[in-house]
């Protein structure tokens, strides 16, 4: 199949790519642009490690198809704080220790951060519903509840 | 108030914030100049013979690069022990399970890789195969290894004590059939490897793995490469659980498309592969005869066990001897007998699981011996305390108990779930009817093992370079696959030399450069890793010493290393930076490098496969568990809403690495109980998804978990500590269990417990209380 050539605005930035039309977000976000903090995983919609944000909401980047989120603003892990700065969501990530090996994390903190990005004072259910789609063998998820409670509390 | 000034502190982990902002790099965001795609054509049949394979048309494909079969790897077979090597990186002569690696392929991209393999021919003589471990033991069963008749992988019998006698003395004997299903580790960073073959003989592989010198040794031998060649660097690691312990297909294919090509080669397996055709947790059938006192009292177990150890051994060895072992923990049981067949089936491999082969025994166990109570009308909680072992117990089989505060914890875990309040025996609940949400409260105990005493390499070692800005880099074979101990053996450091935790730096393992480790398996590494990098520490502090004391004009031993200072006991004028301190030990004489090295192995012999007479570990941990339960009784839905674990884990290095330890296990052993399942239908797993495994999501979880630890100051382990990563998921499922029967009055003894199986218990329980009614006029 032919390449298309399309343009991506990610994290700000406009991107210029040729991609074969079938080519899903995720493989262009880690491939070709580089975005490896958003995780491949199963591949299929189950886990939501690839998750990010096109126009402020969650969106599963394996089953999205790159040339459909063209004029779209996405937003990966990249675009909130790195490693010496994390922003105040992954701060709560890690002093609540929500994070274990760290494979869920970049899709868990996008799914927190659409939510709180919408609704700043969500309550334990609605905390509990954005993250429903996002697996985690590690946590329990009981410290990634309190974590994204906690980044809420610390950004009001 | 600790005496310390870093350990024992709820310190955030030091890789949080990389992971937190997705730089952290797993294998699978790595990539090399030139790189290929590889993937793994599987078989399609649970058992084959293979005929012929012709690669002729996917070799032409435009864009593949190489193409491998069984035959590259000559006879190379891997395994635990020398004779039980039955694993081949690509099928030889046939194929025993379904989604086992018959070929490989290495392409310019995935797309075209995925392409060839459908193009590679493969010509099978169909076997009849037989997926049920008691119907592998039969006569007549398919054979799967020609060098192993009866399809037995591994078979141990042992005995302690007079059995028969206690039986005979026994008040009351029971005998129960438990039985515990195909669990799947579960992590979500698939199998992933990245290899670069250098002729003539150098391979570097970035590979996820817990244990990652297993994959040194098999790859030196697969090559016959020297170990000095061989240069394994791990990238972070998306969780491990015991799945990626050992080399697997997906290296060695890696590294051989990669010396044939000459071109780096990457290979991810995909979920689908993982679910269906990775290793996965011993389903176990447990036959249990136990014989009590009418006190509760436990006088013998009797314990027959046929594991289903699918198409190889693996670590199968380990899983028995455990099954064996725990037998005899947390309980005093004075007579035991133990037979257990490992048994190869048309399955996936068997390996260990976090738990490795003591939930399958204590679930059963401790079920058992719930039912016991409720037979003779005791308390579940004084039937515990009335058994639990302590201090300077010695098993009949030999296991020393140095440390242990079990009591505690079923004191402590009682008080926080508020059983006085909760629970109710089923007894008095079965007069009243039962409502729409049945609730109860259970209870378990545990006992796990600080550190697995295999045979051969068991030590760990660390070495420490302490820097002259005082800063310090700590070189560890021991792995962080999530589970925190890059920052608890940080900690130590720091704790040691009197630095800051954000002081010490722990690189990732890379076998060319930090020492050769067991791997992080049986829950070691605190406990293990934290003694070897203890010594490491003392060791570097112990050569900066005579400097402090020079410069100071003090005695050694009146110097401490405290929050980046070096202090003189009593005399408060007299301090230096510790920064100086090493700036000047660095540059003393004509200069000098401050490395410390320390080595700790276990304080015990090996495990004895044979017998299981003796030690498991140096130490072992205990805990207690409750759960809370609710029963749908009209779905038969089962939710944990609340569990409560209280743990001896000797000293708490980090509290909030525990909670998560705690945490996790829980999570894993819940899910274990009620959600995850293969189902399968001849050898064919059509659940190869995590959606309809049934990995749970934060709604299937209990959304309160309360963890305590208990401290006992362990004297084998580093500063006291045992493990605490593993012994919580044993007791998860009979706590669980257990609960369920104080709901709705069923005992499930059949995992996992499915809404059809509750309400099937439900009506057979119902039939049966009639049937009674009836036969009394």
């Amino acid at each position: 199949m032919l390449d298309q050539l399309i343009h991506l605005k990610v994290n700000g930035t406009l991107h210029t790519v040729a991609v074969p039309p079938h080519r899903t977000l995720l493989e262009v976000l880690r491939e070709q642009l580089g975005y490896t903090g958003t995780k491949r995983a199963c591949r299929v919609g189950d886990c939501g490690a690839c998750t990010v944000i096109i126009d402020g909401k969650a969106v599963l980047s394996c089953l999205t198809l790159a040339v459909e989120v063209q004029e779209k603003e996405i937003l990966t892990i990249e675009a909130l704080g790195d490693g010496d700065r994390p922003d105040t969501l992954q701060q709560s990530f890690v002093d609540c220790g929500a994070v274990q090996c760290g494979f869920c994390t970049p899709g868990m903190v996008m799914s927190a951060k659409a939510l709180l990005d919408e609704n700043p004072h969500p309550d334990r259910e609605e905390v509990r519903r954005a993250i429903a789609g996002n697996l985690c063998r590690c946590t329990g998820y009981a410290k990634i509840v309190e974590a994204i409670e906690d980044a809420a509390t610390r950004l009001s | 108030m600790s005496e310390y000034a870093v350990l024992g502190k709820r310190l955030p982990r030091v890789d949080g914030p990389v992971k937190a902002a997705g730089t952290a790099r797993f294998t699978d965001d790595l990539s090399l100049p030139g790189m290929l795609y590889g993937k793994i054509l599987r078989s399609p049949h649970a058992h084959a013979r293979i005929v012929r394979i012709d690669t002729t048309r996917a070799e032409n494909h435009p864009g593949v690069r190489a193409v491998i079969v069984g035959e590259d790897f000559g006879d190379y077979r891997y395994g635990l022990r020398a004779d039980t090597r039955d694993e081949y990186p690509l099928a030889r002569g046939k194929v025993r399970y379904l989604g086992e690696e018959v070929a490989a392929v290495a392409a310019v991209d995935e797309e075209t890789a995925l392409e060839a393999l459908n193009l590679i021919q493969v010509e099978y003589e169909v076997l009849s195969a037989v997926t049920d471990p008691e119907e592998a033991l039969r006569e007549g069963a398919p054979q799967l290894h020609d060098d192993k008749p009866g399809n037995i992988s591994v078979h141990m019998k042992t005995s302690f004590g007079d059995v028969d006698d206690a039986f005979r003395q026994a008040d009351y004997i029971r005998e129960d059939r438990f039985y515990s299903q195909s669990v799947l580790h579960g992590f979500l960073e698939p199998n992933a490897a990245l290899a670069l073959w250098e002729a003539p003989n150098r391979i570097t592989i970035w590979a996820s793995k817990q244990s990652p010198y297993f994959l040194y040794r098999n790859l030196s031998n697969c090559f016959n490469v020297p170990l000095s060649n061989v240069r394994l660097i791990q990238p972070y690691i998306g969780g491990g659980f015991g799945g990626k312990n050992g080399g697997y297909p997906v290296d060695f294919c890696a590294v051989m498309l990669s010396k044939k090509t000459g071109r780096p080669v990457k290979i991810v397996l995909t979920m689908e592969e993982v679910l269906s055709s990775h290793r996965r947790r011993h389903p176990m059938i447990v036959r249990l005869k136990t014989g009590v006192k009418k006190d509760g009292t436990i006088l013998a177990h009797d314990c027959r066990i046929i594991a289903d150890g699918g198409a190889g051994t693996g670590v199968g060895p380990s899983t028995i001897a455990n099954a064996f072992y725990f037998l005899n923990l947390p309980y005093v049981v004075p007579n035991v007998r133990y037979e257990a067949f490992r048994v190869y089936t048309n399955r996936p491999i068997s390996v260990a699981q976090r738990g490795n082969g003591i939930q399958q025994i204590r679930y059963a166990a401790d079920v058992q011996l719930e039912m016991i109570a409720h037979d003779l009308g005791l308390d579940p909680v004084q039937i515990r305390q009335k058994n639990a072992v302590y201090t300077g117990y010695r098993t009949a089989s030999g296991m020393n108990i140095h440390s242990c505060g079990l009591q505690e914890t079923i004191t402590e875990a009682v008080k926080a779930a508020e059983w006085e309040t909760h629970y109710r025996p089923w007894q008095e609940k079965e007069k009243e009817p039962l409502g729409r949400i049945a609730t109860g409260v259970g209870i378990a105990c545990n006992s796990f093992q600080s550190g697995a005493r295999l045979t051969g390499h068991n030590c760990c070692t660390a070495v420490i370079k302490v820097h002259e800005d005082g800063t310090a880099s700590l070189l560890t074979g021991s792995t962080d696959s999530g589970q925190g101990s890059e920052t608890v053996l940080a900690m130590i450091v720091a704790e040691v030399l009197g630095t800051r935790l954000e002081d010490v730096f722990v690189p990732q393992t890379d076998s060319t450069v930090t020492p050769v480790d067991p791997g992080s398996f049986g829950s070691r590494v605190s406990s293990t890793a934290g003694n070897a990098v203890l010594i490491a520490a003392q060791d570097a502090r112990s050569q900066l010493l005579p400097v402090a004391a020079e410069l100071l004009k003090a005695a050694p031993e009146d110097i401490e290393f405290r929050d980046r200072k070096v202090l003189v006991r009593g005399a408060p004028d007299r301090v230096l930076r510790f920064r100086d301190l090493t700036r000047q030990t660095v540059a003393w004489g004509s200069g000098t490098s401050i490395i410390g090295q320390g080595s700790w192995g276990q304080t015990v012999p090996p495990m004895n496969f044979e017998t299981g007479e003796g030690d498991a570990s140096g130490a072992y941990s205990f805990g207690t568990q409750a759960a809370w339960v609710e029963v749908d009784t009209q779905t038969g839905k089962v939710t944990v809403p609340r569990m409560v674990v209280a743990h001896d884990l000797g000293f708490a290095l980090n509290p909030l690495a525990v909670e998560g330890q705690h945490e996790g296990s829980i999570a894993g052993g819940v899910g274990h109980t009620i959600y995850e399942h293969c189902v399968e239908e001849n050898g064919q797993n059509l659940t190869p998804n995590l959606t309809a495994y049934g990995l749970p999501t934060v709604y299937d979880l209990p959304e309160e978990m309360v963890s305590l630890s208990i401290e006992t100051i362990d004297p084998v382990g580093a500063f006291g500590a045992k493990e605490s990563g593993e012994g919580t998921q044993v007791s998860t499922i009979p706590a669980i269990v257990n609960a369920i029967h104080n709901a709705i009055g069923v005992w499930i003894t059949d995992l996992p417990v499915t809404p059809e199986k509750v309400l099937k218990a439900l009506r057979d329980r119902k039939a049966q209380d009639r049937a009674t009614e009836g036969g009394q006029p």
